[in-house]
Order: structure tokens, then C-alpha cells, then sequence
């Protein structure tokens, strides 16, 4: 989506920055003033139809936000940022950005620097891409903001299994993240959450089905909206299985059949459950609730606007083009063979 | 009365089969379009060999006959395809090396023609301005851009789509295809000047036909065309599932590239 570009051109995700936005309205009338204008509610808009009659949630959208999905320590307590807050906030990322003094400054034309990767014009969505602005202190919603507790169960086999990787982060591809095997990303999910690169998404639908496509990493989950049930357990897949249906204007759409991998590695009977409401033109506010019992002391929920942006998504062809991985592996192999031709100098 | 009944099959039988096709008036979408909402796949070997092909042993002789070659009529119109002499050669060289250099086997996205006839489902989800191409293999997408005809600012492995309707049929321009991405397990191959033009016509409730023209001047000597019909899946349930297939080519990419055991 290079073509959404504004004058922001910032590059590293900063803590303070972090906490920014939004509203102090209970979910539903949330919807209406999610956006970052915050607009007076407008209580008699209802969404376009499509030909069909279904809600028409179509388009493409970004959630690139600057909340963080869990709240810092030093808001503990505080949901809600307060207009001058979030007014302060705002000022301190335009300066932020416009000051460039960071590492998202632009490079110099000509310069290897530039050649190598020019951060104005590839760089991380936070200084680049439409942010949306809302009032909440974290996406979580709640007074704790955070993802809960994991079961004493749950601690042991995410321990175990960070355990077992360590140390051996750059045996092979498998040791590696999934973003960097090009098999998952978090703005995919189920749910979808915002990253520092790349919240694009787009939403088209036909009778019967809602499919959700983000640009990362060409992921399309197909949603039928015809009241089936879940696939085999059996089947596990990277995204799940998802199922919906609309309740009024809100699609529900509930998904399981997750692998134990993603998105919340460790988690074994995932269930996650999404609901998209168009607020107003240019804004659907998406909410989302995860549990797994196995995994969490009890069930975390979290909400942010997703704002309708110009444009369309392009191909990502993460996989194709990943020369990182390799590079990353053949780096360690070097490394190892230079270790080794020291020892027996001594 | 029964001579009229004997007329009317003989006529129906002289029309050529295209024709046939074309008298089939596809249910519509409430915005007037032939639906061609749902999951497709061909059923054929192309995948193998767009060419006509016999038989044979497949590529890892330990799977026997499990991944054997499977026989296959052409779905080229006119059998062979019209490759210019050095680039016939070429493809000789891609056939005989193709496990090595056929980037299926890397699980590369599949470019068009070839994500349609890969032996995966693909669903079509058909709105106003866009149609939607969502492909089982690899999580390929594609998008068909209904409106005014826009322009690729870059080449991709899938190519930009744009697409119009002439009266039954979907015809798609597909241009800015890389030249990574092959048509078969044969080697058949193209440039990055490759331009290919699609036409999806419904020619019964749960078939369509397809119709592919291919052209390239850099490899071809003259346009030429590939037909098949696509079946519905009409199961009650029947899904795309995820077929990501990345996780499947590591060793194959980065197996050398491991560290090596008891160090």
C-alpha cells in the first residue's frame, strides 16, 4: 500500500509513544466514536447494504494503531486517556516524526545507506501509514488491560518449549519465528492485531461468504456466513477455521481448529470470537474475545476502529522473496566455521 | 412430431460444442452478472503437462506408484504448443531438470494460468467492483478489478487483473507476470512479456468453461490457447482449506543451510 504514505515518516515503535487513544464510551455506543475525530455520535447512521442485503463491510482498511494491545505498568488502572491526553499525545508523534531524528529518518539519494534500504519509503507503518487514533491506554479492554494469567500448566509447556529452542535459535528454519519462515503473522491471526509493519486489509463479500484478505502474507480466510458448523477437529490450520454469522449489523464470526502454534504459541483449544461493526463511513470497530482454558486463567478482550484507507492491496510474496532466512542461517553456519578454525590455533 | 424430434438432434448435434456452451444462461447475482460464486477446480492433468502425455515413473521412485506421472489428454487447441526454437530448447532443459527448477516444488505462488489447473481447489467470491480469487494452493490470491481498467506499478508472481464482462463470460486481462513462475511440471515456460487473456463461461449450473489465451513474444511464435471446463465442488460443506505449503519446502531450500548435527 505504498500509495497511503503520509508525512509521517517515522520508523521505531517507541514505549511512551505507545500509549495513545480512545474513548470512554461502553462497546456499542463505542462504535460511533471510535475514529479518531471524535465526532458527536451519530445514532441514526445505519451501514450501506450490499445488493444482497447484507451489511457491506467492504473495502480496504488499516488498523495501524498507536495503542499497544497490553497496558504499560505506569497506566495500570487507567482504561482511558482524557481528550487533552490523547490531544498531547498526538503532538508529541507529529513532533516525534517531524523532528526525524530517529532511525526512520530519510536517507540521503545516492548514499549506500539508500541503496540498501531507504526507511522513507519502506519503513514501518507507525510514521507512515493512516494511524488511528482512539483513547483507549491498551487494546485489551478492562481495568487490567492485560492478557491474563497463564494456567500454572500453560507456564510449564511455554517454558519448556522456549527452554528447548534456546540456544539453538539458528539451527534451522524451524527455530526461527513463524514471521520469518514466512508462515504466520499477527495481523492475520484471528484476531487481527496490529503490527509495526503493514496492517492492510481488505474485506469483499458475496452472498454466503465474507472473506477477510490482509496484504501480509497474501492470507485469505474465508468466511461462510450460512450457518455450518466448525470443520473436523481434527483439522488444524494456521488461521483456524472460521464460521459466521450477522447479528443485526455486527458479523460474528467464531473461530477454532487452530494449530498449537499460532497465533498464541502453546495454546491447544484456542477459540477466538470477532465481531465487526461499521460505526460510521470510514470506520468498523472490531472487537474480539480469546480463550482456551488450558492456556489462560480466564478469557481476555480487546477492541480498536479500523479505518477504511485509498488504494488496494498489493502482492506480498513474503516467501518468494525471503532472502532473510537463508541469510540468517547461512550467517550462523559462517559464524560456527570461523569459531572453529580458531580453536585449534591456540 | 417425430421427425421434428430427429431434426432438432440433428441439429443440436452439428453445432460445434462452443456454441452449446454458449446457449446456457448462468443464473444471475442481484446485480444482474452470471454467478460464478463458489469453489472450482479443474479435473485433468495439465498441471503434469499441458501437452498430450502417456504415463510414467514419477520423480522419487521410492513412492512407486503413489506419485507416478499420470496419463493426460492436450488441453492445448491444437495440440503443441508454438515455442520459438531456442526456447523450445529451453524447455527441453526445464523438463529434463524440472524437480530442481519447477517453482511448484519450492511452493512459489503459481502465477496464471497455471493456479488455475493446480490440482487444488480455488473459490471465487463475486462482488460489484471486485472479484475475488482466493486459490487453496499456498494461500494464492488474486483480485479482478471491475471497474475502469487500472495499470500494475510493478510486475507480481500473480500478475494484475482486470476484468469485464461479455455477456456470459468473465474475461480477464492478466499482464506484469514475472517470468519466475512456470506452466506445468513439464517446463513449459514464458517471459516477463507474457500476457495472458482468461474467459470463464458458465456452461451448466455446476460447470464452467475456461479458456486461456496465451501470449509472448519473447518465447512463442504465435498466440496460442489452452480450454478445459472447471467442476463445482457441491458438497454441502466443501471448504478451501489452508494448503501452506512453505513449511513443506524448507529442508528442500534450507536443508543445506542447517547446522549439522553432533557439533
Amino acid at each position: 500500500m505504498s500509495g497511503v504514505t503520509t508525512s509521517y515518516r517515522a520508523f521505531a515503535l517507541t514505549a511512551a509513544l505507545a500509549a495513545i487513544c480512545a474513548i470512554g464510551l461502553p462497546a456499542t455506543a463505542a462504535a460511533q466514536s471510535l475514529n479518531a475525530k471524535t465526532a458527536p455520535a451519530k445514532k441514526t447512521w445505519s451501514p450501506p447494504r450490499t445488493p444482497d442485503g447484507q451489511p457491506d463491510l467492504q473495502g480496504v482498511w488499516t488498523n495501524n494503531t498507536a495503542t499497544p494491545l497490553e497496558r504499560t505498568k505506569e497506566l495500570a488502572g487507567k482504561e482511558f486517556f482524557t481528550e487533552a491526553e490523547l490531544a498531547e499525545n498526538q503532538k508529541k508523534e507529529h513532533a516525534r516524526v517531524e523532528s526525524n531524528e530517529e532511525e526512520g529518518r530519510p536517507t540521503q539519494p545516492g548514499t549506500a545507506e539508500d541503496v540498501h534500504y531507504d526507511f522513507s519509503q519502506y519503513a514501518l507503518d507507525r510514521g507512515q501509514s493512516k494511524l488511528v487514533w482512539n483513547r483507549r491506554t491498551s487494546l485489551i479492554v478492562g481495568p487490567e488491560g492485560t492478557i491474563p494469567a497463564l494456567t500454572p500448566e500453560a507456564r510449564k509447556r511455554v517454558a519448556e518449549r522456549a527452554a528447548k529452542n534456546r540456544g539453538h535459535e539458528f539451527d534451522g528454519p524451524e527455530n526461527q519465528p513463524l514471521g520469518a519462515r514466512c508462515l504466520a503473522r499477527a495481523n492475520v491471526g484471528p484476531p487481527l492485531l496490529p503490527t509495526a509493519y503493514n496492517s492492510n486489509l481488505e474485506i469483499v463479500q458475496s452472498p454466503g461468504y465474507v472473506a477477510i484478505e490482509t496484504e501480509m502474507i497474501h492470507d485469505v480466510r474465508m468466511v461462510p456466513t450460512d450457518g455450518r458448523p466448525h470443520i473436523s477437529k481434527n483439522i488444524r490450520q494456521w488461521m483456524g477455521d472460521s464460521v459466521g454469522h450477522w447479528e443485526g449489523n455486527t458479523l460474528v464470526v467464531d473461530t477454532t481448529n487452530f494449530t498449537d502454534q499460532n497465533p498464541f504459541p502453546g495454546a491447544r483449544n484456542l477459540h477466538v470470537v470477532e465481531r465487526f461493526t461499521r460505526a460510521d463511513a470510514d470506520t468498523i470497530l472490531y472487537q474480539f474475545t480469546v480463550e482456551d482454558p488450558g492456556m489462560w486463567t480466564k478469557p481476555w478482550s480487546g477492541e480498536l476502529p479500523i479505518t477504511k484507507i485509498p488504494g488496494q492491496l498489493y502482492e506480498f510474496a513474503c516467501h518468494e522473496g525471503n532472502y532473510a532466512l537463508a541469510d540468517i542461517l547461512r550467517g550462523a553456519r559462517v559464524t560456527e566455521e570461523d569459531a572453529a578454525k580458531k580453536k585449534p590455533a591456540k | 412430431m417425430r421427425n421434428a424430434t430427429i431434426t432438432t438432434l440433428l441439429c443440436l448435434a452439428a453445432m460445434p460444442a462452443a456454441s452449446q456452451a454458449q446457449t446456457y444462461k448462468a443464473p444471475r447475482t442481484v446485480d444482474g452478472k452470471p454467478n460464478l460464486n463458489g469453489i472450482w477446480q479443474a479435473l485433468n492433468t495439465a498441471n503434469w503437462d499441458l501437452e498430450g502425455h502417456a504415463a510414467a515413473v514419477g520423480p522419487v521412485s521410492s513412492l512407486g506408484a503413489v506419485f507416478a506421472k499420470p496419463p493426460g489428454l492436450s488441453v492445448v487447441e491444437g495440440d503443441e504448443i508454438p515455442y520459438l526454437p531456442a526456447a523450445l530448447a529451453k524447455k527441453k532443459a526445464n523438463q529434463a531438470d524440472w524437480v530442481k527448477l519447477d517453482p511448484e516444488v519450492k511452493c512459489y505462488l503459481p502465477g496464471v494460468p497455471r493456479a488455475t489447473y493446480l490440482p487444488y481447489p480455488f473459490q471465487i467470491v463475486q462482488s460489484q467492483k471486485k472479484i475475488l480469487f482466493s486459490y487453496e494452493y499456498t494461500g494464492a490470491v488474486r483480485e479482478i478489478n471491475m471497474e475502469a481498467p487500472t495499470k500494475a506499478p510493478a510486475d507480481s508472481w500473480m500478475g494484475w487483473s482486470n476484468g469485464h464482462w461479455e455477456g456470459e463470460t468473465l474475461v480477464v486481462d492478466v499482464t506484469s507476470l514475472m517470468d519466475t513462475t512456470w506452466f506445468d511440471r513439464a517446463g513449459d515456460f514464458h517471459s516477463d512479456a507474457l500476457h495472458v487473456v482468461e474467459r470463464y463461461t458458465p456452461r451448466s449450473a455446476d460447470t464452467l468453461n475456461y479458456e486461456a489465451t496465451i501470449e509472448d513474444p519473447k518465447v512463442f511464435s504465435r498466440p496460442w490457447k489452452i480450454g478445459m471446463p472447471l467442476y463445482r465442488h457441491v458438497g454441502k460443506n466443501d471448504r478451501l482449506l489452508e494448503y501452506k505449503c512453505v513449511e513443506f519446502a524448507e529442508e528442500l531450500i534450507y536443508g543445506p543451510l542447517r547446522k549439522k548435527s553432533g557439533k
